[in-house]
C-alpha cells in the first residue's frame, strides 16, 4: 500500500521509480475516495461495486460532509482523493467554482432526474440520492416531560422545548448545513435568522455530526433531535423510540453526489466508479436506505420513513446554497458557536 | 614485556602533562618516569589529581596538554582500546551477569582464541589469583576480597604491559586488605608488570610501592622510595600527609650542619641541622612522633628549656640518641639532642605502640613509645617526663606550621 | 622529547572506531529527533505567523485570535479546569498515596494496582462513563443535583480519573522517601499527630506535592479525550485546536490555539524538572525508612477512603462495559454484542483495532530500541559533549510538547508537498513515528536512570580488554538493564494503545486506530460501540500489563543469582 502512497505523491527519487514500475505492473488500481456516506454503509457500498469491478479497490475516507469538505478545500494543492462519492451537491458545487473537479460525463447519465446532473456539459458531478432533513422525537420522553409534538419549525422554538433540542452544527455537519439554507430559504434570509435566533434559545447543544442528534434522541440523551430522515429511519429500526417529524413549512434536502477530483492518476478507474455510481444497480442500493433517488422510477418505499417527505421537500436552490455557503457558516457561528460541542 | 630496554629505561614517560576541567586544572605540568617492571603508586588526599593522571594513562579522560609515551610509542591521544594496559577499579566493575569464569575469559573471547585456549587461560588466572574453583560464581556471590582478585585476573588475562590499579583496596575491611596488599605485591613481582596504583591509603603505598608519587592540587610533590618519602619528606604538605608529625613554629637561632645548627621554638631550643636557612629565619620543625626519645625519671639531665642555664644530661632509655648528653648549652645542643621537662597529657592506647601527648610550657609533642616503656615508666595523665629531641630527627620547612 | 621549556603540546584526542561509530549513532538518532521534533514544531511554529497561502504574516494570526472571544474564553476556561481539576487530583492522590505509606491498611499492593488502571485506557472513557452514569439517561444523574455534567463538572471529573494514577505514582515515591529518624524525634519530642503532619510530612514531601501538581496541570490542560467527549459547549485549547483543524480545517489558527497551549505546558515543564533535580537529591540522601504502627481508627478511615477511590475508577470502567454489552440503553437492557459490530460503524470498525495492536508493537518495538540506543550513547558515550548536550535537550522535548500539537505539526512538516518525507503521510510508519516522540522522555529518563545505577566503568574495562564498545552494551549493558527495557517497552505500548491526541492528526484511511474509532464513534453517536471498543483498549493494555508483569518476574528469578545487590 505504501507503493500506491509513492506512486500519488510522485516523489521523484531513483527509489521510487523503481517501485513505480512495480505498482504499475499490477493492474489492480486503488482509488482513494473520500465520502460522508453513514459509515455503516461503505462496506456495502465498496462490496456491491466491487461484485462488478474486483480490479479496483476503494480506500474510504469518511468524515462528516463540512470536514470532508473542509479537508478537500485544505488539500487543493496537493491533493489525495481520487473520487468523491457520496458528498453533499452543496460542497461539489463549491469545489466545481474551485476548479478542483473533473468534469465527466457517466455511461447511462440519461436514465438520472436532471435535478441530480450538474448544469454544466460534460457535468462536474452526478448525484445519487437525497437527503432530507427531519426531527427525531423520543417519544418516552416526550411523555415524561409532558410536551406535545412538535409539527413545524417554529414549534420549536417554544419554551417548552428549551434545553431540549439538539441539532448539528452547520460548520461540520452537511445536515446542519442543509438546515440552516432551507431555513433562510423558507423563512427569508431576515426571518431565517430571526427563527434561529429562537431555535438557539431552546437547543441545548450543537453536534458536530449529522446523525448524532437523532442518535442521542433514540438514546433519550436529548429529547428532540434535528437530523435527517434516513438516519431516523435506521434508528426506528433498531428499536429506538422515536418519532420521525416532516414540519410543516417544508424540509431542506441535499443531494449525495459524485465527482472525480482534478489531477487523479487513476483517472481510467475514477470513471469506471462513476460510470457505476449512475448504474441501476448503484441506485437500487442507494434506495436501501433513501426515499429518493437518481433514477426516479426505481425508487421505493423505505421502511421507517416518514409520510410527507417527498411532498415537503423545497425547492433547494443548490447554487444559491452553494455560492453562500462561506458567508453562511461564518454568520452562523458568530451568533452560536459558544453552545458547538468541541470540533 | 614488551618494553624496549635498549632505547630507554622508562617504560612510561609522562612529559609536561595539564589536565583542565573547564577552568579547573586538575594535573599542573606533570612529567613522571616509570622504569619498566616497576610498582609505583600515586599517592595523595582526594582532589589532588591522582586519579586524573591514571585516567589519563588509560586514555579514559585524555589530558589538555603533554604526552605519555609508553613502551617507546606516544599514545598520548589514543583512545583506551588502542593503548595496551589492565585495570581494576575501586568498585572492580566486574560484570554482574556472567560468571567470574566469564569475566576472566572477556577480552580474550574477543580475540579470537580458540575456546579451548580461552578456557585453559582462565584455569590458569584462576589458579594465579587463587580461586581455581570460583568460576562458576557470579560477582554478587563472591566474596570482596574474592571480586577483587578475579577483577585482577580479568585485568591481566591478555597479558597487558601495563596493570593500573585505581584504589583497588579501599573497599575491603582491614584484615581483607592487609592480605590482598601482600597478594598484589606477590604477583606484580612475579609477573614483572609495570603497575601503577592510585591510592589515598598512605600505608598502602609505603607496602606495595617501589617509588611513591606524592601528589597535592595537580602537581607532584615528591617522588621516592617508600623511606624516603617517610625519612625524607621533601615538603611540608609531604611531612604531615605521610605518617604522623610533630610540627613545631621555630626560629633559626644558628646556621651551620647537624652538630652546629639550632632553632628555638616557643618553648625549647633544639640542636638540628640548619643548612640553607639564615639565622633568624621563621620555620617549622618537624619530628616524628616515634623519634623523640624518653629520658629516665629523676635524671639530672639538664632539660632545653628556654633561659634555663643549667643544661647538662643524657639519656639513658634508648640508644638511638645516645649522645644526648653532651648537651651543654642552652641554645645549642651541639651533638645529641634537647632534653625537655613535659608532662604526660593523656596516653593514647593504639595496640602495639602508645601515643604519648606531652604538654610543655605551651607546646605540645606527641611522642610514641613501645607499650612495655609505658609500662615500666608508668605513664599515665599528669606523669612528669624528661623526654629527649634528638637533632638527626628535626626537619626544617621554611614557614609557619599547617593547620590543624 | 626534548623538554622544551615552551608551552606543552595540546593534545587532541584521536578518535577511535568505537567513538566513531558512537557519534555516528548519536548523530542518526539525533537527527531522527530533530526530524521528527524539532523541524515539525519549526514548521508549526512557522505556520502561525503565515497566512492560508503561506505568505509571512506576523502577528496578525495572533491579533485575529485574541481579538475573538469566542477563542480567547477558551483560555481561562483551561486554566480554570486543569487548575481545579489539579487540586482535586493532588489532594485525592496525597491522602491515597499517605493511606498505602503510613498506614497498615491491608491489601495496599491491590489498590496500588486499582490506581493505575486509568493508565491503561484513552481519556475518551470517562467521559464516555460519565455520560452513562450522570448524563440526560444517568444512572445516577441525581447526584449532580441537576447540574449538567457536560462541561467543567464533566471535564473535571474525567480529568481527576485520567490524572490520578501519574500524581499518585509521584506522591508515594516523595512519601516514602521520608525519614523514620525524624519522625522518632518527633514523637520523643511527644509532637501531636497534626502537627507532626504539619511540619514534617508535609514539608517533606513539599517537591512531590509541587511536582504531582505540575504534571497534573499539564495533563489536564493539555488533554484532549475528555473535554471532546464530556466538554459539551464548554471548550477549552485543546478542542479548540481540534475544531480549528478538523473542523474547519484553519491550520493556521489551530497553529496559534497551539502555541497557546504549549506556553502553559512549557512552563509547567520546566518548573517540574527543577523540582524533580531537588527531589533527587533529598532521594540520595535518604537514610531509615519509616515503618507505620497501626492506629484503629486511622487506619479504619484511610481503608475506607482507598476503598471509595478504588470503587470510583472501577465503577467507571465497570459502566462503560455495561453500556457496550447492552442493547439499547436506556430503553433495552438485554445483553447483546452487537455494539462490536464496529465495523459497520465510524472509525474504521475491527480493522482499526487491530492497527493499533500493530502500532503499539512496532512502536514498543522500535521505540525501545531507539529510545535506549540513545540514552546509552548519550550517558555512555566518550567526548563529543556538544553533541550529546543537544541530544539530552532534544530527548527532553516532547514532555513539553501536548500530543495535539505535536500531532498538528506532524501535518504541517510531513504533508508539505515539497517534504521528501511526504510519503509517510497517512502510513503506519509515521504513526509509530510519531507515538515514540510523543512519549520519548519518560522512556528516555528510565533508561538513562538505568543506565547511571550501572558501574559507570563498564565501558572503560570493556575498552581496556579491547572489546568494541557495542560487544559490552550487548553483553552486559543489555543484560543488567533488561527489566528498565522491559518497563520502557511496556510503557510505549500501552501509551500507543490508549493515545488520541498526536494519532488523531495523522492518521491514515488505512490506519485507524482504535483509540481514534472510540473518537469518532463518540462524534457520530454511537457512544455504547465508542464504551465497548474503549474497553477493548482497557483488556488489550491490561493484558499485556500482566503479560509483563509476569515476564518480569519470571526474569528476576531466572536472574537473582546476579541481580542481588
Amino acid at each position: 500500500m505504501q507503493l500506491a502512497t509513492l506512486f500519488h505523491r510522485g516523489v521523484t527519487t531513483v527509489a521510487a521509480a523503481g517501485l513505480l514500475a512495480v505498482s504499475a505492473a499490477t493492474s489492480a488500481a486503488t482509488l482513494t475516495v473520500y465520502t460522508a456516506v453513514e459509515a455503516e454503509d461503505l462496506k456495502k457500498y465498496a462490496a456491491r461495486f466491487n461484485e462488478d469491478h474486483p480490479d479496483i479497490e476503494i480506500k474510504w475516507v469518511r468524515d462528516s460532509t463540512g470536514i470532508i469538505t473542509a479537508k478537500l478545500l485544505a488539500e487543493k494543492n496537493n491533493p489525495k482523493a481520487d473520487v468523491i462519492w457520496g458528498l453533499a451537491a452543496t460542497s461539489l458545487l463549491l469545489m466545481k467554482s474551485e476548479g478542483m473537479l473533473h468534469p465527466y460525463q457517466p455511461r447511462g447519465i440519461e436514465r438520472l432526474d436532471p435535478k441530480f446532473v450538474d448544469k454544466d456539459d460534460p457535468p462536474a458531478w452526478t448525484g445519487m440520492d437525497a437527503w432530507v432533513a427531519s426531527i427525531c422525537v423520543n417519544t418516552v420522553e416526550q411523555k415524561k416531560h409532558g410536551f406535545a409534538t412538535p409539527t413545524s419549525w417554529v414549534d420549536l422554538t417554544r419554551p417548552e422545548y428549551r434545553g431540549h433540542v439538539a441539532m448539528p452544527n452547520p460548520n461540520s455537519s452537511g445536515t446542519g448545513f442543509l438546515d440552516v439554507s432551507s431555513w433562510l430559504q423558507i423563512f427569508g434570509e431576515e426571518g431565517g435568522w430571526q427563527f434561529m435566533d429562537a431555535l438557539h434559545e431552546n437547543i441545548s447543544h450543537y453536534t458536530h455530526s449529522g446523525s448524532k442528534p437523532c442518535k442521542q434522541a433514540a438514546r433519550g440523551e436529548v429529547p428532540i433531535g434535528i437530523s435527517f430522515a434516513f438516519r431516523g429511519a435506521k434508528s426506528k429500526a433498531d428499536g429506538a423510540p422515536i418519532d420521525i417529524i416532516v414540519p410543516s413549512e417544508g424540509i431542506g434536502w441535499d443531494m449525495e453526489a459524485t465527482a472525480i477530483v482534478k489531477g487523479t492518476e487513476n483517472l481510467k478507474a475514477a470513471q469506471t466508479l462513476v460510470d457505476w455510481s449512475v448504474s441501476e444497480k448503484a441506485n437500487m442500493m442507494y434506495n436501501e436506505g433513501y426515499a429518493v433517488v437518481a433514477i426516479a422510477e426505481l425508487a421505493k418505499p423505505v421502511e421507517h420513513f416518514p409520510e410527507g417527505i417527498l411532498g415537503g421537500m423545497i425547492d433547494n436552490d443548490f447554487e444559491w446554497a452553494a455560492n453562500n455557503r462561506k458567508r453562511i457558516l461564518g454568520e452562523w457561528q458568530a451568533r452560536y458557536d459558544s453552545k458547538s460541542e468541541a470540533k | 614485556m614488551p618494553s624496549n630496554p635498549s632505547s630507554s629505561d622508562f617504560y612510561l614517560r609522562i612529559r609536561r602533562l595539564t589536565k583542565k576541567f573547564g577552568e579547573f586544572t586538575a594535573l599542573a605540568d606533570i612529567s613522571l618516569d616509570v622504569l619498566d617492571g616497576e610498582f609505583v603508586c600515586f599517592l595523595g588526599p582526594s582532589g589532588c589529581g591522582k586519579t586524573t593522571l591514571l585516567r589519563a594513562i588509560a586514555g579514559l579522560d585524555i589530558q589538555t596538554a603533554g604526552t605519555i609515551e609508553q613502551a617507546g610509542a606516544d599514545i598520548s591521544a589514543l583512545p583506551p582500546s588502542e593503548r595496551d594496559f589492565g585495570i581494576v577499579f575501586q568498585s572492580y566493575a566486574l560484570f554482574p551477569n556472567m560468571t567470574a569464569a566469564r569475566n576472566v575469559a572477556y577480552g580474550l573471547e574477543s580475540r579470537r582464541h580458540s575456546r579451548e585456549e580461552v578456557r585453559s587461560r582462565v584455569r590458569e588466572l584462576l589458579d594465579l589469583v587463587g580461586l581455581p574453583d570460583q568460576g562458576d560464581k557470579y560477582p554478587a556471590q563472591l566474596s570482596g576480597g574474592q571480586q577483587q582478585r578475579i577483577a585482577l585476573a580479568r585485568a591481566i588475562a591478555m597479558s597487558p604491559g601495563l596493570l593500573l590499579l585505581d584504589e583497588p583496596l579501599s573497599a575491603l575491611d582491614a584484615k581483607v586488605r592487609a592480605r590482598l596488599r601482600l597478594e598484589v605485591k606477590a604477583l606484580q613481582r612475579r609477573l614483572g608488570i609495570t603497575t601503577i596504583m592510585v591510592t589515598h591509603d598512605q600505608e598502602e603505598a609505603l607496602t606495595m610501592a617501589d617509588r611513591i608519587v606524592v601528589m597535592n592540587h595537580g602537581v607532584i610533590e615528591q617522588v621516592g622510595s617508600p623511606v624516603e618519602i617517610y625519612r625524607e619528606p621533601a615538603s611540608m604538605f609531604v611531612a604531615d600527609f605521610i605518617g604522623t608529625m610533630n610540627f613545631l613554629a621555630a626560629e633559626v637561632t644558628q646556621e651551620g650542619a647537624a652538630g652546629d645548627g639550632g632553632i628555638r621554638t616557643g618553648a625549647f631550643v633544639l640542636a638540628c641541622d640548619t643548612s640553607g636557612h639564615s639565622p633568624r629565619e621563621r620555620v617549622t620543625a618537624a619530628i616524628r612522633p616515634e623519634d623523640i626519645v624518653l629520658l629516665d625519671a629523676g635524671d639530672s639531665e639538664t632539660p632545653g628549656r628556654v633561659g634555663d642555664s643549667r643544661n647538662t644530661g643524657g639519656p639513658r632509655s634508648t640508644g638511638r640518641a645516645e649522645n644526648a648528653a653532651e648537651a651543654r648549652n642552652a641554645d645549642i645542643a651541639p651533638r645529641g639532642g634537647a632534653a625537655v621537662d613535659a608532662t604526660v597529657e593523656y596516653v593514647e592506647f593504639l595496640g602495639a605502640f602508645a601515643r604519648v601527648e606531652l604538654a610543655c610550657a605551651g607546646e605540645r609533642l606527641r611522642m610514641d613509645l613501645p607499650i612495655a616503656q609505658v609500662q615500666r615508666f608508668d605513664l599515665t595523665a599528669g606523669s612528669a617526663v624528661r623526654a629527649m629531641v634528638p637533632r638527626e630527627a628535626v626537619r626544617l620547612y621554611a614557614g609557619a606550621p599547617p593547620d590543624g | 622529547m626534548t623538554e622544551s621549556a615552551l608551552r606543552a603540546p595540546i593534545v587532541k584526542p584521536k578518535v577511535g572506531r568505537d567513538d566513531w561509530t558512537m557519534r555516528a549513532f548519536i548523530g542518526v538518532i539525533g537527527l531522527y529527533l530533530v526530524i521528527t521534533l524539532a523541524f515539525p514544531l519549526y514548521a508549526m511554529m512557522s505556520k502561525s505567523v503565515r497566512d492560508n497561502d503561506g505568505a509571512f504574516v506576523g502577528l496578525a494570526n495572533y491579533i485575529e485570535y485574541f481579538a475573538t472571544p469566542a477563542l480567547t474564553w477558551s483560555i481561562g476556561n483551561s486554566l480554570q479546569v486543569a487548575t481545579i481539576t489539579t487540586l482535586i487530583t493532588v489532594t485525592i492522590a496525597f491522602t491515597f498515596a499517605y493511606a498505602l505509606t503510613r498506614s497498615c491498611i491491608p491489601l495496599k499492593g491491590l489498590f496500588q494496582s486499582i490506581t493505575m488502571i486509568p493508565i491503561l485506557v484513552p481519556s475518551l472513557l470517562p467521559g464516555i462513563a460519565l455520560v452513562y452514569l450522570f448524563g440526560t439517561q444517568g444512572l445516577i444523574k441525581e447526584l449532580l443535583f441537576g447540574y449538567s455534567i457536560y462541561g467543567p463538572i464533566g471535564i473535571v471529573i474525567a480529568e481527576v480519573f485520567f490524572t490520578l494514577p501519574h500524581a499518585i505514582i509521584i506522591l508515594i515515591t516523595s512519601l516514602s522517601i521520608a525519614d523514620a529518624r525524624l519522625y522518632e524525634a518527633a514523637v520523643a519530642l511527644r509532637t501531636s499527630r497534626l502537627r507532626i503532619f504539619l511540619t514534617v510530612t508535609l514539608p517533606g514531601c513539599r517537591y512531590g506535592l509541587i511536582s504531582a501538581a505540575f504534571v497534573v496541570f499539564t495533563l489536564a490542560i493539555t488533554d484532549f479525550g475528555a473535554p471532546k467527549v464530556i466538554g459539551g459547549d464548554f471548550n477549552v485549547l485543546a478542542t479548540d485546536i481540534y475544531k480549528q483543524v478538523i473542523g474547519q480545517q484553519n491550520f493556521e489558527m489551530g497553529a496559534v490555539v497551539s502555541v497557546v497551549l504549549l506556553i502553559p505546558a512549557v512552563l509547567a515543564f520546566a518548573i517540574d524538572r527543577v523540582v524533580q533535580r531537588r527531589q533527587v537529591a533529598l532521594l540520595s540522601s535518604r537514610a531509615v525508612t519509616l515503618e507505620p504502627r497501626p492506629n484503629r481508627g486511622f487506619d479504619a478511615a484511610m481503608l475506607g477512603f482507598c476503598v471509595l477511590v478504588s470503587v470510583f475508577l472501577i465503577g467507571m470502567l465497570g459502566v462503560c462495559q455495561f453500556a457496550a454489552l447492552v442493547k439499547f440503553y436506556p430503553y433495552d437492557l438485554s445483553l447483546s454484542l452487537k455494539n462490536y459490530n464496529f465495523d459497520v460503524m465510524d472509525g474504521g470498525g475491527w480493522s482499526s483495532y487491530w492497527n493499533s495492536i500493530r502500532m503499539a508493537t512496532y512502536t514498543a518495538g522500535f521505540g525501545t530500541v531507539v529510545v535506549f540506543s540513545g540514552a546509552y550513547l548519550v550517558e555512555k558515550g566518550r567526548g563529543f559533549r556538544a553533541g550529546r548536550t543537544l541530544f539530552q535537550l532534544l530527548a527532553m522535548m516532547p514532555m513539553a510538547v501536548p500530543g495535539l500539537v505535536l500531532g498538528l505539526a506532524y501535518i504541517f512538516f510531513f504533508n508539505h508537498p515539497n517534504n521528501p518525507l511526504g510519503f509517510l503521510y497517512h502510513t503506519m510508519a509515521i504513526l509509530v513515528i510519531s507515538t515514540i516522540v510523543h512519549f520519548y522522555t519518560v522512556a528516555h529518563l528510565t533508561a538513562v536512570t538505568a543506565l547511571k545505577q550501572m558501574d559507570p566503568e563498564f565501558e572503560a574495562v570493556g575498552a581496556s580488554l579491547k572489546a568494541p564498545f557495542h560487544r559490552t552494551f550487548r553483553r552486559v549493558t543489555v543484560p543488567v538493564c533488561l527489566p528498565a527495557i522491559l518497563d520502557i517497552m511496556i510503557y510505549l505500548f500501552v501509551n500507543a494503545m490508549t493515545t488520541v491526541s498526536a494519532v488523531v492528526f495523522i492518521y491514515g484511511p488505512d490506519t485507524n486506530l482504535a483509540s481514534v474509532a472510540v473518537l469518532n464513534m463518540d462524534d457520530a453517536g454511537d457512544i455504547a460501540p465508542a464504551a465497548a471498543m474503549g474497553m477493548m483498549i482497557f483488556y488489550t493494555a491490561a493484558s499485556v500489563r500482566l503479560a509483563h508483569f509476569l515476564v518480569s518476574r519470571h526474569l528476576k528469578r531466572r536472574t537473582q543469582a546476579w541481580r542481588i545487590r
